[in-house]
């Protein structure tokens, strides 16, 4: 692996911990089959995003990405899982199975392919411009993009394909603290909000489709589809 | 100022479409007005940038060229035609006692609007993704504005296929900006990064390219990416189709367009390679799609497909086809909006959407007739419209550069797609109607913005002013083009 040198400080150990668990975290959102479980391991991928960025912070000095973990952790960890299930009616994040094109095995081994094409897709990047925790954190950002894309495509529940999409951004973050650590604040600032408006908009749109239907089974609607 | 006001106004009108009146018609009103100053301000804009200047505010936030003003102004007229179109809509749904459903409508509708306006005057590149991000989520309940199961599913495939594109994008985003730190650059902004093309490593920034042209094409609905499209069109009310449309033919071409200078070298380059890879995969698509459609406003949708295609290719062909890619991009903003209000009208002459079985709109309705015949001739570029002289502009472009291969697929393209158009509206303006019942009566806004709507695309049909032909052309130079 290109981030493992003799020379590891423990911040850098650190960051290769938090990684693990992050890219972990985003296999768990294929294996997980209950809809309040999905949530909870999205809250913990979103929470070694934050390890990650405040690691990188204390590393490289650059003091705003420390505010980027905070965001992170408000945002992600604890107000879009209580928003989703704040929006979207108890029925929904019931303790009750995900039903899913393709059986949990597949999808992990399909996830490990993705994750494998990632490591080969960012070696070239990392060849072009090195960086210090780039060999760590694009490969498992970009994978976590690809692997979160995936879960959408899959998932036939409304509420994970949501975190599927919320979780695609996380790799784009995750790759992106080690990547553009000194992108300004208010990007960030406005993305985190961004993200908020997807959680509302689609807990929203999730809570008027079972009202409507009566289940949130988003692959059982087909009335549109052309023959 | 003036770019400040801008995108004031559609916010001021939300505010003001909240009061709380019985009255229906007000929140519209309050739109109209608005938008239709923001026409006049988007104007006074371009009329500067036609000029050769650049007109920035707030310290540089908000930046606009040619190539900015002319998709702010095009965006301007769609955004106060569909207000127009709006009212008559809005009152027609709703029974007197929801003038609630109403205001929430036009609230959600300005808001949609100044983020659509706020696109092509932003700098910096990380906050046009999330203007564009924002485009979609505020628009997934004007398509869900029917509440029936139908709409509420392509409400719902709209929102999770474009958030996945805009996370890609994202990604994409975020490696060009480590390209430009790579580069030795600075400012995130599109002239920062066209300064450093030649000193940032080529590996990233096409990297950031690919990932942008695939997250920003699914919400262009660029073939393959379609899939969320026809569902959306054939749901959501005639005035958000026109929005949707120009959105897709004019601010999301921008953004890709502007990639174009970060990559060396004159004439078609990599990044211009790829989008007449995907443009004419777009355009081929569409126009066998337009064959098989059932949906009226569903043919309305996949001929902005084929267009975005067109205007990709165009502008990746670049040289005399680049001012085409412009002109295109003007010209089809134009009477697409035209053509979805008088598909509109159609489907209230003869209720329902259906193409198997609307017949006999021109007895029920000379008018409405009229005008889906002319809307159907004006998206496919035929003769008097403006769209003729622009896709031919673009034909004799490439030719004239010797690009041939691009050119003739493109004319096959065009060919299919006004031959399949022509058939399905003929088919529905003539012939019998079904069953003969009392005509509705049109409403007055429909007829305004249909008129209103017209006036450009006939005019420019017949010749190009001077000044907005400097405007096209000091926006294709901007492109390297």
């Amino acid at each position: 692996m290109p981030g493992l040198h003799p020379t590891l400080s423990l911040g850098n150990e650190l960051n290769l911990l938090a990684a693990g668990f992050f890219l972990l975290a985003t296999f768990g959102l294929v294996a997980t089959r209950q809809v309040l479980d999905c949530v909870s391991v999205f809250a913990w991928q979103s929470l070694m995003l934050a390890v990650s960025a405040g690691l990188v912070a204390s590393e490289t000095g650059l003091t705003h990405l420390y505010a980027v973990a905070a965001i992170t952790v408000m945002t992600k960890s604890l107000l879009i899982p209580w928003l989703l299930a704040r929006t979207s009616s108890s029925a929904v994040v019931a303790r009750r199975e995900i039903s899913q094109t393709l059986t949990v095995p597949t999808s992990l081994l399909i996830a490990l392919g993705l994750a494998t094409l990632a490591y080969f897709l960012a070696a070239p990047l990392e060849a072009a411009a090195p960086g210090a925790h780039v060999g760590v954190n694009l490969p498992i950002g970009l994978a976590t993009l690809l692997i979160g894309a995936f879960t959408v495509t899959v998932r036939r529940e409304a509420l994970p394909q949501v975190l599927g999409i919320l979780s695609m951004e996380n790799g784009a973050f995750f790759a992106g603290v080690a990547i553009a650590p000194d992108l300004p604040l208010f990007a960030e600032l406005a993305a985190a909000f961004d993200v908020l408006v997807i959680a509302l908009v689609m807990g929203l749109l999730t809570r008027k489709l079972h009202e409507r239907t009566g289940s949130t089974t988003v692959a059982d609607l087909t009335e549109l589809r052309e023959e | 100022m003036i770019l400040q006001l801008i995108l004031v106004l559609p916010l001021v009108a939300a505010a003001g479409s909240f009061w709380p009146s019985k009255r229906r018609s007000l929140p519209g009103i309050v739109t109209v007005a608005a938008n239709g100053a923001a026409f006049v301000l988007a104007f006074i804009v371009a009329a500067r940038c036609a000029g050769g200047g650049v007109v920035t505010a707030l310290g540089g936030v908000l930046w606009c060229d040619a190539f900015g003003a002319l998709v702010l102004v095009v965006c301007a007229f769609a955004a106060l035609t569909a207000a127009l179109f709006s009212i008559g809509f809005t009152r027609r749904k709703t029974r007197p006692m929801q003038a609630g459903r109403v205001r929430r409508y036009f609230v959600r509708l300005n808001i949609f609007l100044a983020s659509v306006l706020v696109v092509p005057l932003l700098a910096n590149v990380a906050l046009v993704w999330i203007a564009v991000a924002l485009t979609t989520l505020l628009s997934v309940f004007l398509v869900s504005f029917d509440r029936h199961t139908p709409a509420l599913e392509a409400a719902w495939k709209y929102a999770v296929l474009t958030s996945m594109g805009a996370a890609l994008a994202l990604f994409g985003v975020l490696v060009l900006y480590w390209a430009m730190r790579a580069g030795g650059g600075y400012a995130f902004t599109w002239t920062g990064l066209a300064s450093i093309a030649e000193t940032m490593p080529p590996e990233l920034v096409k990297m950031a390219f690919l990932f942008m042209l695939i997250g920003y094409g699914t919400k262009t609905a660029l073939v393959p990416f379609h899939a969320w499209l026809p569902d959306v069109y054939s749901q959501a009310p005639a005035a958000v189709c026109a929005l949707l449309s120009v959105l897709e033919t004019t601010v999301l071409p921008y953004v890709l367009m502007r990639m174009l200078p970060l990559f060396p070298g004159v004439g078609i380059n990599w990044a211009g390679v790829w989008l007449m890879v995907f443009g004419l995969l777009s355009a081929g698509g569409a126009a066998l799609l337009l064959i098989q459609v059932k949906d009226l406003k569903r043919l309305f949708a996949y001929s902005t497909i084929e267009n975005a295609g067109v205007i990709l290719t165009a502008a990746g062909m670049g040289g005399a086809a680049g001012f085409g890619a412009m002109y295109q991009l003007l010209t089809h903003a134009l009477a697409k909006p035209f053509g979805f209000y008088a598909a509109g009208g159609a489907i209230l002459f003869l209720g329902s959407g259906d193409l198997t079985t609307m017949r006999g709109l021109g007895r029920r309705s000379p008018w409405a007739g009229a005008a889906l015949l002319a809307g159907g001739l004006a998206v496919t570029g035929a003769p008097p419209f403006a769209l003729f002289l622009s896709e031919l502009s673009i034909l004799a472009g490439g030719a004239r550069d010797l690009l041939f291969v691009p050119v003739v697929l493109l004319t096959v393209c065009m060919v299919i797609a006004f031959g399949a158009v022509v058939y399905h509206v003929t088919k529905v303006v003539f012939g019998e109607p079904a069953e003969e019942a009392p005509a509705p009566a049109f409403p007055v806004t429909y007829l305004l913005a249909l008129v209103v709507s017209f006036v450009p695309v006939l005019a420019l049909g017949f010749s190009l002013p001077a000044g907005l032909q400097h405007l096209l052309r000091l926006a294709a130079a901007a492109m390297g083009r």
